[in-house]
């Protein structure tokens, strides 16, 4: 945490754009963001994510905002959340969002897909258990729909659970009566979302430019 | 109806239009093989009596009277009987695509025109195609245009269908003129002026065209839009591009000075931007309009196409772009369209439009094909034509790849190579650009018919060949297929998540970007248009997630009806516990159906159980029942609405009353009675049966009363159900009255698998609000949940198991101590499942 100095150089943009392949220019961006959300600290709390003016009326916020403490997102095998997050963090969980190169092979592709899935996975499933069961699908679905208002905390967890079933047949086929579907493992959601596109549509387009100064 | 009066009119003038030459002269009729021998006998009667008459004829033919609205519809036939006859054989066009059958079937029909008459009566003429056949086309591909998928690559589709176009008009003129200058193509009087008006005319890709033969090969969505979106602009970008050049062809060379040049760059701007706006005009008046036609439902559909058609009629009266205009209100009003509109008016909407697009791209392209019949226009020049085929493809892959590569850098995904190809490959030409060449004035263009019988081989050639010709490429490209299949309603979810995922990451890492963009303008749209444009009612259902929901609910519930009506009743109601799930249950006979009642009942005792103890937190099968019957709560009114809809069906047509203005037909009182009394009857006859049971009829009665009650306050439906309540209470009263009837019973048995399921307790709020196991575990969990509520979840047990004995016994005729042991049994199972964890367990 804070593994960066308050004004790094080129050198440490260098590490962080191999690391995360964003290009320097980008970095440079997304630092001087990350300062202004900071104020010019080195470290990002929840809090300074929660003050930022456009996100306020994000239904799911708080599931991102937790993204980008939880260490499953920095590397494979970390666990646990923290509670501040330095640039590189930050920055690493901005990769995820990174479109992928235009020349890339199919494996490269498929690695990519697994990993932005696995950014996915994660957020639903709070626990790190390895499985999104279904309190935990009905509730993110909840906060999903509670902007609408047309929609009743019944009926989202009505939707959840329709989903939910329909994922049942769909990953296990036919289950006999007494079988029980304990909840989405990764496996299942890879398959679910196979047709989906994900490395196109989970993609932000981080500019060069510096448009901070427009946006609140 | 307006529209059909459209049609008439529209029709009439395409055929007095394309007759207008011949009907100049009386002799006309002997023309029409038709009408030779009775010309001479008629020609009195056509001036309405002007003749002198001797003696009252009793009959006369008129067919000077009525020639041109006979031949309009009489084409309109043939051109559909055309495409009928090229339907019928799936295997033809798999491999030759419609719209190139419908051309060869047009020049057999010109063939034998021409046969008859040697001379070429019907052609496809300028007004005709531009004022009433292409504005329905347009229409409908403005109507059913996917808004957000043409918005995200609105960018790309700009590029392609104004540079695109631009350059393709520029370099064909240019190198035609070159090559004339070098001698390629002989003697031939054409300024470079005119070999850029040429060009122009040729530039554009044709919607029709393109719909035609995409619409079969089933490429992947963004290739799809991106040549569909180009084709429809780029129209308007030609008609501009043609009027600018034309103009300065009439001025003539020396006259064009920069002034004039810039006065045509500005014009194009307003032209495309002010048919535009146009068309966003009237897409708002349209959807004010269907705000406020609650009362007159039936002529609710036609204000879509006089609007569309007004559009595009008002750019045309202000020389702004027609085409565009028309696309951009059926694009702008569908949404709020659909949604202020009655759910039957949406729908003939949409069928109207397909019928009248469909209809008029067949005969676009039989008038296309029988246009060629022509001697005059046949010019034939080797170099020109040749060189014009071969320059509009190879321009048009160079346009397409050097403008991909560019935009290509500002993608988000980049459009790869196949698809560059495939677009390029795509690039068909059709009426439009006939009917351009068409307008052509022969005055100033001495080489006119070069240049229509020119555009008329590129057509054939793009779309008979390259139309032929592109699903093999499709195939052999590997290109992207779109997916067939529909959204899961879990990618519906996902799909919603990451559109907030992607504006929160946005906003985090303070970007603008397109997410940005959307979000501030859904906002906008949430709250000030939807505001302004949708009916309060409308707007509710405006989730898409919930809409999917919605749709999953119905096809439940028709499924259910479909499934009953196979069974000859829907007795199956009656078993109100045993929520099967029919699909893989069905079918299977009496006795096999006893292992679903102990399913039914083992969750019954899961569900008791879970008030008792902490059940398993996980779906499994049995809960499918009890979900589909949690879902079911917010919808049952749909599936009343429904299943009285099928069951009311059969009576429907023994009263057929006429109504311009209504279709509704069963408000009479005594059918209504009618199906009551059967339904008692019926109803009763299953009391009988129960007699050996326990439940005393009264139960069910007060219990359906109190349902009803419930249900009333919070159903959308009210007026729906304030009529069946009252039944339901007097239905409570005669229950017990009229036993004496039971023998009546079996008679009306017979024929009664109608049963109105309004009447029946089946679809009890109370019982769906027994919350499934892992969700009154949550609720136990959580701790929030206030007494009274937990008291409603126990509440309903005893009088619901009440209730279920008799029906289910009169369903199935099992005994009661089936019911009994059941649960029993089912409870030694379910010890062996998990023990139920602690909360929070598994997690």
């Amino acid at each position: 945490m804070g593994a960066l100095q308050s004004s790094p150089g080129h050198p440490e943009y260098i590490d962080l754009s191999e690391k995360t392949g964003f290009s320097i220019e980008q970095i440079g961006v997304l630092h001087k963001r990350f300062k202004q959300l900071s104020h010019n600290e080195e470290s990002l709390r929840r809090e300074q994510f929660e003050e930022i003016p456009d996100l306020a009326c994000n239904p799911i916020r708080a599931q991102i905002i937790e993204a980008f403490f939880d260490k499953r997102n920095y590397h494979q095998n970390g666990e646990g959340t923290v509670n501040e997050i330095g640039f590189e963090e930050f920055l690493v969980v901005m990769s995820h969002f990174r479109p992928p190169s235009l020349h890339i092979t199919e494996e490269q592709l498929e690695k990519v897909r697994r990993e932005k899935l696995r950014f996915l996975f994660n957020m639903h499933d709070t626990d790190n258990d390895g499985t999104i069961t279904l309190e935990e699908y009905r509730h993110v679905v909840e906060e999903l729909l509670s902007r609408s208002g047309a929609l009743g905390k019944e009926t989202a967890k009505s939707i959840a659970d329709a989903a939910m079933l329909e994922v049942a047949s769909i990953s296990m086929g036919h289950m006999e009566p007494d079988e029980f579907y304990e909840g989405i493992t990764f496996e299942h959601f890879l398959k679910l979302l196979d047709g989906f596109e994900i490395e196109s549509k989970m993609s932000v387009r981080f500019l060069n430019m510096d448009t901070i100064t427009l946006c609140k | 109806m307006a529209v059909t009066r459209r049609l008439a009119l529209l029709l009439c003038l395409l055929m007095l239009a394309s007759r207008s030459p011949s009907l100049a002269s009386t002799s006309a009729p002997e023309n029409m093989s038709t009408g030779d021998e009775h010309s001479s006998t008629d020609q009195g009667e056509t001036g309405h009596g002007k003749a002198p008459i001797t003696t009252l004829p009793i009959v006369t033919w008129k067919w000077q009277h009525v020639s041109i609205p006979y031949l309009v519809a009489l084409w309109i036939l043939v051109s559909w009987l055309c495409k009928l006859v090229i339907e019928a054989n799936h295997h033809v066009t798999n491999v030759i695509p419609e719209s190139a059958l419908l051309i060869c079937f047009g020049f057999l029909l010109g063939g034998m025109i021409w046969g008859a008459d040697h001379v070429q009566t019907f052609s496809l003429t300028p007004t005709v195609f531009f004022f009433y056949l292409l504005p329905q086309a347009i229409l409908d591909a403005g109507y059913s245009m996917p808004n957000k998928l043409f918005f995200t690559n609105m960018g790309g589709i700009l590029v392609y269908a104004v540079i695109g176009t631009c350059w393709n008009a520029a370099t064909l003129g240019l190198s035609l003129w070159g090559c004339h200058q070098g001698g390629a193509m002989g003697d031939l009087d054409i300024g470079l002026l005119q070999y850029l008006l040429f060009g122009s005319l040729m530039a554009a890709v044709d919607p029709v065209a393109v719909i035609a033969v995409f619409e079969q090969v089933h490429v992947n969505e963004v290739l799809f839009i991106m040549v569909f979106g180009e084709s429809l602009l780029n129209d308007g970008v030609t008609v501009v591009l043609f009027n600018v050049f034309d103009a300065f062809v009439s001025l003539g060379g020396s006259k064009i000075n920069a002034a004039e040049i810039i006065k045509g760059i500005v014009s194009f701007f307003v032209v495309a931007f002010g048919g535009s706006l146009v068309g966003f005009v009237f897409g708002l008046l349209l959807s004010l309009l269907t705000r406020c036609t609650k009362n007159i439902r039936i002529i609710e559909p036609g204000f879509i196409f006089v609007m569309g058609y007004l559009a595009y009629l008002t750019a045309e009266m202000l020389s702004l772009s027609a085409i565009l205009s028309i696309m951009f209100c059926a694009m702008c009003c569908q949404k709020y369209v659909n949604a202020n509109m009655d759910e039957n008016s949406v729908n003939t909407v949409r069928y109207a439009l397909k019928v009248f697009a469909n209809g008029s791209e067949t005969i676009i392209f039989v008038f296309l094909g029988i246009s060629a019949i022509d001697k005059v226009i046949w010019v034939w020049n080797t170099g020109f034509i040749l060189l014009t085929l071969l320059f509009i493809l190879v321009y048009r892959f160079i346009g397409v790849f050097l403008l991909t590569w560019i935009l290509n850098k500002y993608r988000l995904v980049p459009i790869d190579l196949v698809d560059q190809v495939i677009m390029s490959y795509g690039g068909l030409r059709g009426a439009v650009a006939y009917a351009l060449a068409a307008m052509l004035d022969e005055n100033k263009i001495k080489e006119k018919n070069l240049m229509v019988c020119t555009t008329l081989i590129v057509v054939y050639f793009t779309v008979i060949f390259q139309g032929i010709t592109m699903k093999p490429l499709v195939k052999w490209l590997k290109v992207k297929r779109a997916a067939m299949s529909e959204m899961t309603l879990l990618e519906r979810v996902q799909n919603t998540m990451f559109n907030h995922i992607l504006v929160a990451v946005e906003d985090i890492s303070g970007q603008i970007g397109h997410n940005y963009m959307r979000e501030k303008w859904k906002k906008f749209e949430e709250n000030w248009m939807s505001w302004l444009l949708l009916k309060p009612s409308a707007r509710k259902n405006q989730d898409q997630i919930f809409s999917v929901f919605h749709q999953l609910n119905l096809k439940d519930a028709a499924s259910y009806v479909v499934e009953g009506e196979r069974r000859g009743s829907l007795e199956f109601i009656r078993n109100e516990g045993a929520f099967v799930d029919f699909k893989k249950k069905f079918g299977e006979d009496f006795y096999d159906m006893m292992p679903d009642i102990m399913v039914d009942t083992s969750d019954e005792q899961d569900r008791m159980s879970a008030t008792r103890r902490d059940p398993v937190p996980s779906v499994s099968l049995e809960m499918y029942e009890q979900t589909m019957q949690a879902m079911r709560e917010p919808e049952d009114v749909n599936t009343h609405y429904l299943l009285q809809q099928h069951l009311y069906k059969s009576r429907k047509q023994h009263r057929h009353r006429f109504s311009r203005s209504h279709f509704d037909i069963n408000k009479d009182e005594r059918e209504v009675q009618e199906i009551f009394q059967r339904t008692m009857r019926s109803r009763l006859e299953s009391f009988k049966s129960a007699k050996m049971g326990m439940a005393p009829p009264k139960t069910i009665s007060k219990h359906t009363k109190k349902d009803q009650q419930q249900k009333v306050p919070n159903g959308k439906n009210k007026s729906y159900y304030s009529g069946d309540e009252d039944f339901e209470f007097s239905e409570g009263d005669s229950a017990s009255g009229y036993d004496g009837n039971i023998p009546m019973r079996v008679s009306y048995r017979a024929g009664a698998g109608i049963e109105n399921p309004a009447f029946m307790p089946d679809l009890d709020p109370q019982s769906s609000l027994q919350i499934p196991p892992w969700l009154a575990e949550a609720e136990l969990d959580s701790g929030t949940v206030a007494p009274s509520q937990l008291a409603q979840v126990r509440l309903p047990w005893p009088s619901n198991l009440h209730r279920l004995a008799p029906l289910r016994i009169s369903g199935r005729s099992t005994d009661s101590f089936t019911l009994a042991d059941a649960p029993a049994a089912q409870q030694d199972d379910k010890e062996e499942l998990p023990p139920p964890p602690p909360p929070p367990p598994h997690l």
